[in-house]
């Protein structure tokens, strides 16, 4: 029986092994071009180690200021619509007295833009916004919405909103089921017992359904944070040659990363502004956790 | 009663407000995939055009031949094909195979293997970016699948939701009953294990097949030669180039590439949806 247990060695092992290699060398390696000068040529273990002048560069650099701001612009934007959109529509479906039809056509639609691949929905959206022959602006001025188009992409404010819109329409579907699934498993007992206590909608919905949600919500929002803050896909291919919009607007923590290391070459850099950003979510997504439970300890 | 019906009008005008709000590009994409540059120049339509048939010769005409290369739009198709079912496999078996490990025997530093899984779920993936860049550099594998296929045998959430699904199905009492009719370990997990597990293979699979046709950041540092590229990245090769010139030529570009998802997703949502609310609720 006892000797049985090697076979455990053996079932992880693939994993183990593919996992050192391709997961945490990857990860090292990063840790230690942080420390060095390196540009891209060669080994980086034949650059100049220069402790830690990168980290000490990244601290006061403007761009990646700039950077950290663009990016939680359009993740808060983003992620109040989403919430917001998500618990209204999980409030409507769960409603016993209403009986709303439909639910699963309307949740498979709500879902789909979460599947495309996101390249294509950027250069969709790229072309719909387009400040001269788009089809949203087109279509906005064929009904009189508006007198004339509108530059959604040439402006930094409309271009970041543009962004949060679009992540927004990628990610509701799927915190709707999350947080559905959530109200789901709360215990009827509860909205019954509100329901003899003469307990209205909204007062159900503030003092009973919010608080019992509060362990989804945290997923929901972590998981988004992770996610929102490596935002890279749709800046990058919806600002002419990746480099980030009007006046650097769309400029995001992990675009930055990028073009510091597949445009000037500075992997030393662009290193230590990984391990920069690794450090930013961990520290926020702590913050969320500790806010969202802070009532309970 | 009337109050309660003109509410729930309201409502249903809402969602279905919402539905096409999600629905509308698409629409648009779809439309403007029939119409000539200069139709979609002109203005929009609810009303497709005729122009389907040039717009695809249009858009084949230049992707066909970049720098004497043959880039056509079917080779992204084939290549992001053999990525993602690659992909598939090696993580739905070797997820598999690892959760099982983890279940069913005990061996020394099982709980901080385990916990490692775990600790690099949280990690993002950015961190390992540049290592993994030369890493692959000093391999001499850039400009090849390996990278991209290879790494999917350590998938930790697969491992993770997997052992999940172990603990909560499989009956020790199984794997006793089988080493006692003298089969082998390895046999165990290959005949009866393996073809259990089957059906949270199935769901990983849905979602690893998807991400990895969707992935697009890993694919741009490694692939180099626009013949190998995946999808997602002839995609946004595709908008400096000249099929971006004539717009109908591009929106059908973008259908093409978006259309296998939709129908995927019209068969599987059932199956898609309830596995994404099982997944988060457990955590």
């Amino acid at each position: 029986m006892r000797s049985k247990n090697r076979y455990g060695y053996l079932f992880v092992s693939p994993f183990f092994i593919v996992f050192a290699i391709f997961g945490i060398y990857p990860i090292l390696l990063s840790l230690y071009m942080s420390f060095t000068d390196f540009k891209g040529v060669g080994s980086p273990y034949d650059a100049n180690f220069v402790g830690l002048q990168q980290y000490a560069r990244l601290l006061g650099d403007k761009y990646f200021l700039q950077a950290f701001v663009n990016t939680w612009k359009i993740w808060g934007v983003n992620i109040v619509l989403q919430l917001s959109i998500a618990l209204i529509l999980s409030v409507i479906f769960s409603d016993i007295r209403l009986k709303i039809k439909g639910m699963n056509f309307f949740r498979a639609v709500f879902y789909l833009p979460n599947l495309i691949t996101v390249s294509s929905v950027a250069l969709l959206f790229l072309f719909i916004l387009d400040w001269q022959h788009g089809a949203l602006n087109s279509m906005l001025l064929k009904y009189g919405l508006i007198s004339k188009p509108i530059n959604w992409l040439g402006q930094p404010a409309t271009a970041q909103l543009s962004v949060s819109l679009i992540q927004t329409w990628l990610w509701f579907g799927h915190t709707f089921i999350i947080v559905f699934a959530g109200i789901q498993g709360i215990s009827k007992d509860y909205f019954e017992a509100a329901m003899i206590d003469g307990a209205n909608r909204s007062q159900t919905f503030f003092k009973v359904t919010l608080p019992l949600l509060r362990p989804i919500m945290l997923y929901v929002v972590i998981t988004s944070l992770i996610g929102g803050l490596q935002l890279f896909e749709i800046p990058f291919l919806m600002s002419q040659n990746g480099l980030g919009g009007p006046e650097g607007s769309l400029v995001t923590m992990v675009l930055y990363l990028f073009n510091q290391a597949f445009k000037y070459r500075n992997f030393g850099y662009a290193a230590a502004v990984a391990y920069g950003l690794f450090i930013i979510i961990l520290g926020f997504s702590m913050i969320v956790f500790k806010g969202m439970f802070k009532e309970e300890v | 009663m009337n109050k309660t019906n003109f509410f729930k009008g309201i409502l249903y005008a809402f969602l279905i407000l919402l539905s096409i709000i999600c629905l509308v590009p698409f629409a648009m994409m779809l439309i403007n995939a029939t119409r000539s540059n200069t139709e979609i120049v002109r203005g929009f339509t609810l009303i497709p055009g005729n122009s389907l048939v040039d717009n695809y010769k249009n858009m084949m005409y230049h992707m066909n031949v970049t720098d004497g290369r043959f880039t056509g739009i079917w080779l992204g198709f084939k290549n992001s094909f053999i990525i993602a079912a690659s992909v598939t496999v090696l993580s739905g078996y070797f997820s598999a195979l690892t959760a099982y490990g983890f279940y069913a025997y005990d061996f020394k530093g099982k709980k901080v293997l385990f916990m490692l899984i775990l600790i690099m779920m949280m990690i993002p993936s950015q961190l390992g970016l540049l290592g993994f860049f030369e890493l692959n550099k000093s391999l001499k594998l850039l400009n090849t699948y390996i990278p991209l296929i290879v790494p999917s045998i350590a998938t930790p959430f697969t491992v993770f939701f997997m052992r999940q699904y172990l603990v909560s199905t499989m009956h020790p009492a199984l794997i006793e009953a089988a080493r006692v009719d003298g089969a082998g370990e390895i046999s165990i997990f290959h005949k009866i294990i393996l073809p259990m597990m089957l059906p949270a293979i199935a769901t990983m699979s849905i979602f690893a097949f998807i991400g990895a046709w969707n992935n697009y950041l890993v694919p741009l540092i490694i692939i180099f030669s626009p013949e190998k590229y995946p999808l997602p990245v002839l995609m946004g090769y595709l908008k400096g180039g000249k099929v971006a010139e004539n717009l109908g030529s591009m929106y059908l570009a973008i259908s093409m590439s978006v259309i296998p998802i939709i129908i995927a997703f019209a068969v599987f949502s059932k199956y898609i949806i309830s596995s994404i609310s099982a997944g988060s609720v457990k955590e």
